[in-house]
């Protein structure tokens, strides 16, 4: 009672409680759109226009029976799966080197190849698209998932390169000194002394990755304009809604496979992601 | 110590060269190359699905600037930029300011639900927002409604005049988590004893805020805004999965503009990659520009 009592007494408190009041609403009409979407996947066609509530009146599974299925998002749902992990995987192990080298060594030609990069920053992705179509049709890689996960890989945010450079950068020395003593060379020293530490920026590092290529629209739906069997999720509701724009709830229930996974990763993964985002502009 | 001669430092710094060359590849592959070609094939009259390409020089560029169509808009992409930036730049900060208060327990929630949409795949931000907004039964208009703001329902994305706005807003909603993170992190750059010290002074409200933090997160803010400023001017997956540029070309900024012309052919027109190269090519060169004018400008502010 008595801390109660203090809680309203103090003006600051007041005032805090005002503050969190309105967040609360404002956070609740913020996030609408996004359970709308969530609720509009359980319901019916009818209920979806019915009312603003939020509660289906039962759980419709069927939507998902029939975007899964009849709509092609489980094989839309592996294609990305796979572009998103392969591509991971090839963006950590490539710009890990290059910002290790780039972080800790000094060698003819560096400040060439940094000024290259620093200079692709604030390319748009529009600009490269057309080529990029073409470079891939020319090495025959179009038509399969290889040239959309290479692609994807490629169009590397600098960010990462210069997270891993300054990360390397501030490594003592004396650790790599110590490698060299005990006789292993530039690879091991690099696999087995460097690359443990620098688990934070591997995890900043793949979860922007993820984002990128989970997200990623213009590339694919370039790429897959002749080819529906490689379609990435987000191309895939974009496709739904030209041919079935009648499913409302059918659409609703892809769009819902196609964001849950990654904000589900996002709830588990804050730091990381905070992290990532806030390197942009601390460097 | 004199220096190795130039081969010698090459020969041992060899695996340096075998360890930025991964990377290397792939980024001249798909970020130089491209490049690189899309200068060559904005000279060419092509199609881009057959053989069939004739060097006609500088004749796209000739006809791009000749084309209302894409003055409308490029015009539009500036206008998408400065409509959303400063309104994102304050917004995230106030905002940020909020949520920076160690007191607000609830901050680290209040935090991840602003963040939300900018985890949310962008293509299905764009398609849902054409059904919160749609003008038949959508959330939007019944809310509207509901509560008496308006009589009738409003076409948000129908209506050439409040496409742009509608747009906009729907762009501000999806990114201002990372602005406010970008603004997080400005603000927590301002060490505990500057907050304790000014409050010692007697300096409170906007005269801390005006002379103490601000002078601090300056250097933040021009980084801050030259990167939303780039930002704005990408905004391809949410106009082409919202209005695809209509209605009547009214949302059509710059990116739809050469997506329009490389790919799509609905119109019955034939799809022609180089003049969309070429299109694409001045419209690089147009924010290479405005990306060094402010990077210059921010030079000169940290200087002082």
């Amino acid at each position: 009672m008595s801390r109660y009592l203090n809680f309203i007494a103090e003006k600051n408190q007041v005032k805090y409680l005002i503050i969190t009041i309105a967040f609360i609403i404002f956070s609740f009409f913020w996030i609408y759109p996004l359970l709308w979407v969530l609720s509009a996947s359980f319901k019916t066609d009818f209920e979806i226009w019915g009312g603003l509530g939020l509660i289906p009146d039962r759980l419709v599974w069927e939507n998902f029976e029939r975007a899964w299925f009849g709509a092609n998002m489980g094989r839309y749902f592996f294609n990305t799966l796979i572009i998103t992990v392969v591509s991971v995987i090839i963006v950590v192990v490539t710009t890990g080197m290059f910002g290790y080298v780039i972080g800790r060594y000094s060698f003819p030609g560096k400040k060439i190849l940094i000024g290259i990069l620093i200079s692709t920053i604030f390319i748009p992705q529009g600009y490269t698209i057309i080529p990029v179509f073409d470079l891939l049709n020319n090495l025959n890689i179009s038509k399969n998932l290889i040239g959309l996960t290479l692609a994807t890989a490629g169009h590397t945010p600098v960010i990462y390169i210069l997270l891993f450079a300054g990360y390397f950068s501030r490594v003592p020395v004396e650790l790599e000194e110590a490698a060299k003593m005990d006789g292993a060379g530039f690879v091991r020293t690099f696999i087995s002394i460097m690359l443990p530490l620098t688990k934070p920026v591997v995890a900043t590092v793949s979860i922007l990755q993820v984002l990128h290529a989970w997200n990623d629209f213009l590339l694919p739906v370039v790429i897959t304009l002749g080819n529906p069997d490689i379609r990435t999720l987000s191309v895939g509701v974009y496709a739904f809604k030209g041919e079935y724009f009648v499913d409302w709830s059918g659409m609703a229930a892809a769009s819902v496979i196609t964001i849950l996974p990654i904000i589900i990763l996002f709830l588990f993964m804050q730091k990381y992601f905070v992290e990532g985002v806030q390197g942009a502009v601390k460097g | 110590m004199h220096k190795k001669p130039l081969s010698k430092q090459i020969y041992d710094a060899r695996w340096c060269y075998l360890f930025v060359l991964p990377c290397s590849i792939l980024t001249g592959m798909f970020v130089i190359y491209p490049i690189g070609m899309s200068w060559y094939f904005s000279l060419l009259d092509w199609s881009g699905f057959t053989k069939e390409a004739k060097f006609i020089g500088l004749q796209n560029y000739y006809e791009a600037v000749n084309d209302e169509f894409f003055w409308d808009a490029f015009i539009r992409s500036f206008i998408f930029m400065f409509g959303t930036v400063p309104v994102k730049i304050v917004l995230g900060f106030i905002i940020a300011v909020f949520l920076n208060n160690q007191v607000l327990k609830l901050a680290p929630f209040f935090r991840t639900v602003i963040f939300m949409p900018v985890v949310t795949a962008i293509a299905i931000i764009g398609i849902v927002m054409t059904f919160v907004f749609s003008p038949f039964n959508g959330p939007a208009n019944k809310f509207l409604m509901s509560t008496n703001l308006t009589s009738a329902p409003i076409d948000f994305l129908g209506n050439p005049d409040t496409v742009l706005p509608t747009v906009m807003g729907v762009y501000v909603w999806k990114w201002l988590g990372i602005t406010m993170m970008y603004w997080l992190a400005a603000l927590q750059t301002v060490p505990q004893d500057v907050y304790d010290a000014a409050k010692i002074d007697g300096a409170e409200g906007y005269r801390l805020w005006i002379h103490i933090i601000l002078p601090i997160v300056l250097p933040f803010a021009i980084v801050i805004i030259l990167v939303e400023a780039v930002g704005a001017l990408n905004v391809f997956p949410l106009i082409e999965t919202m209005t695809a540029g209509g209605p009547f070309f009214s949302s059509e900024v710059m990116e739809i503009y050469i997506f329009r012309t490389a790919f799509v052919t609905d119109s019955g027109t034939m799809p022609r990659l180089g003049y969309a190269c070429a299109a694409g090519v001045f419209w690089g060169v147009a924010v290479l520009f405005i990306t060094v004018l402010q990077g210059l400008w921010m030079r000169r502010t940290r200087r002082i």
